[in-house]
């Protein structure tokens, strides 16, 4: 009996803790999508806003200065895929894909050019626990309920989502399509930034290669699992957290350690083949939007 | 009364590549008045209204609104003139609720929420008031197209609009529909409202209109007091020549049947069951035309006819032989013929060249293929011959499918289909988006085919062409065929009722 308490009060922390940086991520996913721009570039947005926290908390001392950095650093990278796909409507999924790309040579790169060495990048200050977790934990969860508010319960939000479902049925209302994607799109990068940031002065104080690890799709994935709501995805981001978690006392548990390691990227898979409950996508999500056309 | 002019447009010019769709365009408009921009597909109405509305800039010209010059750079402008537009697709958003639809982009707020109630209580006060009903509270994809088309007067009079364009508003209704349309038109008018309806159907300008102005390639041709004209003297306006709006057809004695169809099931894409077993039979030498509103299963029908999809249940016989489930070539090689309903997506491809499209389905025949690879020489001749005799307009066999004006693509497809030579025409929308001049031309071939013993299947939301070409018809509702009537004995009021789901004894 014992046993089960302290596997729970093992796993309950670790699960949330897992589940932050996605939460993040997934929230900022959902406002992309939302609102007609596929954001396949959150991981890499997740890395360098994890390299860019660490970069300003290195060069101010700050962690707070490092968390600003890093909301800037992953909007700068919004702004680039609205940019291309919104202004160039160059395909999303591929400018997505450049950008994570771009993300991770870019940091590879900076890191031996500030720290002079490959790698990693030394400790610096980073945010500790209030209680049982950091800050971020606790942002995250105020985030979604926010999400919420905004998506389903403001002007604003329903402009977003017609936009996503049905762009030309807003534009002739006189809502301004591009406007409305920039600011989603950018606020994407914001969220995204932060679920890098969660990683590397949250969790670590650190910046290290691949430490990202394949976040940003999951969250992605959570997003899909989650059905585009802010509530769903958070939802999912625990689903996921919790395989996570699981592989902590995998030791003590009758399943293949190997399993449980896979676990989370098999619950993806299902949830993106939309395995578990019908999940539709805002009808012109990807699809760029042309003024004039007939 | 005094009438007063709310919109003038003067001198109005626009180019899009390669096309002058508005030459010097003056139209103007009174104040309590329907008045109707005829003409046919591409004369350039769609293109006046945008400018109108905000949509599209012109070259050239000059607007007045209440005989105030105005540049209208966007809908928001036009939506502070008081202007309001219903596009001939509409332009709802389908997961949200109807007041949701109507309040966009001018929400109500409490605080920074949005005030969801006031937006239900004002949507319903606004319905009363102009005896609009609908239901706030649905989602758009639940109602009816009727009930849509409501919605989006509804979005433009909660805007506070005045003047009203309503684009090809009566495309998508069923003949109560639009009767109903017409009576809400009369009394937005009688509340002080302008109405400006674009359309090309010569019925519906002499049932609703008090003026209609004529346009053609881009031009005014006319302004006339509805009063003072014809179908007739319109039409030919329209068209610039005289036009047969008779379909010539001799009596025919119709044959043995060429298809039968027995308890036919299938689905549509979400796996609801679109057709729900229907029987009928396609005799050589008739025409059988499937009249019903879009989406009562026409779609799936033809689909699981053609191949393109596997009924869930029954059969169907080609002269006796069993052509159930088939793939879609062995469905063409078994001698059926098909146009399909949407003719870039499924009749042709679009950045092939002609002549390569018009072998599309026989390109597995012996005589286009070489040694080695297709035997281009021969295809080009084939597709030259096609060219001249369906009289379709082009510089030659080797431009794009895309560079063709809809009319002559359809001639494409059709020259195409008939040169099979199949014992079964499927024949979906065959004159959906074409001008006068090109309905014509493929009502003729149609006919041609029937008078020359071959079974025709005509499925048409247009009923006045399911009418003059048919034999028989057969009624579809809700994926069932409700009746089959003989042409001679059906009326539009008749096929009407059954469209809608009633039955002719209630009638009685």
């Amino acid at each position: 009996m014992e046993g089960i308490w302290l596997i729970i009060s093992i796993i309950v922390p670790a699960t949330i803790r897992s589940a932050t940086p996605l939460i993040f991520t997934a929230l900022g996913g959902n406002f992309s999508e939302r609102s007609g721009v596929v954001n396949i570039g959150l991981e890499g947005i997740m890395t360098v806003g994890a390299f860019g926290a660490v970069y300003f908390s290195y060069i101010t001392g700050s962690p707070w200065m490092g968390l600003l950095g890093a909301m800037v650093v992953g909007g700068l990278f919004g702004l680039l895929l609205a940019f291309l796909s919104i202004n160039f409507k160059a395909n999303q999924v591929i400018v997505g894909t450049a950008i994570n790309i771009l993300a991770a040579s870019l940091t590879t790169f900076l890191l031996v050019e500030v720290w002079g060495r490959p790698g990693q990048t030394n400790s610096v200050s980073a945010f500790s626990n209030w209680g049982p977790f950091n800050i971020f934990t606790y942002l995250a969860f105020i985030l979604v309920a926010v999400s919420y508010y905004v998506m389903f319960k403001t002007p604003f939000g329903l402009r977003l989502r017609a936009v996503g479902e049905h762009p030309k049925a807003a534009d002739t209302l006189g809502v301004n399509v591009q406007l409305t994607r920039y600011i989603c799109v950018v606020l994407s990068g914001v969220l995204g930034g932060i679920g890098g940031a969660s990683l590397s002065i949250g969790s670590l104080n650190l910046f290290k290669e691949g430490m990202v690890a394949g976040r940003g799709f999951i969250a992605l994935a959570a997003l899909i699992f989650g059905k585009w709501n802010p509530l769903g995805a958070a939802g999912a981001c625990l689903f996921f957290g919790f395989a996570v978690a699981l592989e902590t006392v995998s030791s003590n548990l009758p399943i293949p350690r190997e399993f449980i390691f896979a676990m989370p990227y098999i619950l993806t898979m299902f949830a993106v083949s939309g395995f578990i409950g019908k999940s539709v996508a805002p009808a012109a999500s990807g699809v760029p939007y042309e003024k004039g056309e007939r | 009364m005094k009438l007063s002019t709310v919109i003038e447009m003067k001198g109005i010019s626009k180019s899009f590549p390669g096309i002058k769709a508005n030459d010097n365009i003056n139209l103007s408009v009174e104040k309590g008045e329907i008045h109707v921009l005829l003409g046919e597909n591409g004369a350039g109405k769609s293109t006046l209204m945008n400018i109108l509305y905000g949509l599209y800039q012109p070259d050239e010209g000059q607007i007045y609104v209440k005989e105030k010059a105005i540049r209208i750079s966007n809908p928001n402008i036009a939506i502070t003139l008081g202007i309001g537009m219903v596009h001939q697709h509409f332009m709802l958003v389908q997961p949200f609720t109807v007041a949701e639809n109507i309040v966009l982009g001018s929400e109500p707020k409490k605080g920074t929420s949005l005030d969801l109630d006031k937006a239900v209580k004002d949507v319903e006060e606004l319905s009363k008031k102009y005896e609009l009903k609908v239901d706030p509270n649905s989602l758009i994809s639940d109602i009816s197209v009727g009930m849509q088309q409501r919605v989006e007067i509804l979005k433009t009079l909660y805007r506070g609009a005045d003047i009203l364009i309503l684009d090809e508003p009566t495309a998508v209704l069923t003949p109560q529909e639009i009767e109903e349309l017409g009576i809400i038109l009369k009394s937005l008018v009688n509340q002080g409202k302008t109405i400006i309806l674009i359309t090309h159907k010569l019925k519906e300008v002499m049932a609703m209109s008090d003026r209609v102005t004529i346009i053609r390639r881009g031009k005014v041709i006319d302004t006339l007091h509805t009063k003072d004209t014809n179908i007739d003297e319109l039409a030919e306006k329209m068209v610039g020549r005289k036009v047969n709006l008779q379909v010539e057809k001799s009596d025919k004695q119709a044959a043995s049947p060429v298809l039968e169809v027995k308890g036919l099931k299938a689905l549509d894409t979400r796996g609801l069951e679109a057709v729900k077993g229907v029987d009928f039979e396609v005799r050589g030498g008739e025409i059988l035309g499937i009249a019903g509103v879009d989406g009562n299963g026409q779609t799936q029908l033809l689909q699981a006819l053609t191949g393109l999809q596997k009924p869930t249940a029954g059969e169907v016989l080609l002269n006796g032989k069993e052509i159930t489930a088939l793939p879609p070539r062995d469905v063409i090689e078994s001698g059926v013929g098909h146009i399909p309903e949407d003719r870039h997506k499924r009749g042709l491809v679009l950045n092939f060249s002609l002549a390569e499209n018009a072998i599309l389905g026989s390109h597995r025949n012996k005589n286009f293929r070489g040694r080695f690879g297709m035997n281009y020489p021969k295809i080009r001749e084939h597709a030259r011959r096609l060219i001249h005799d369906f009289d379709v307009r082009t510089p030659n066999e080797n431009v794009e499918a895309r560079s063709l004006s809809g009319g002559n693509q359809q001639k494409m497809i059709i020259a195409r289909e008939v040169d099979r030579d199949p014992g079964l025409c499927i024949a979906a929308q065959p004159t959906r988006g074409l001008d006068v001049g090109a309905i014509e031309f493929v009502h003729k071939r149609l006919v041609e085919l029937r008078d020359s013993g071959k079974a025709v299947l005509l499925v048409s939301l247009e009923l006045d062409e399911i009418m003059s070409l048919s034999d028989r018809i057969a009624v579809m509702y809700d994926g069932k065929i409700v009746a089959i009537v003989d042409a001679k004995d059906a009326t539009e009021k008749k096929l009407g009722i059954l469209m809608a789901g009633g039955s002719l004894q209630d009638e009685k």
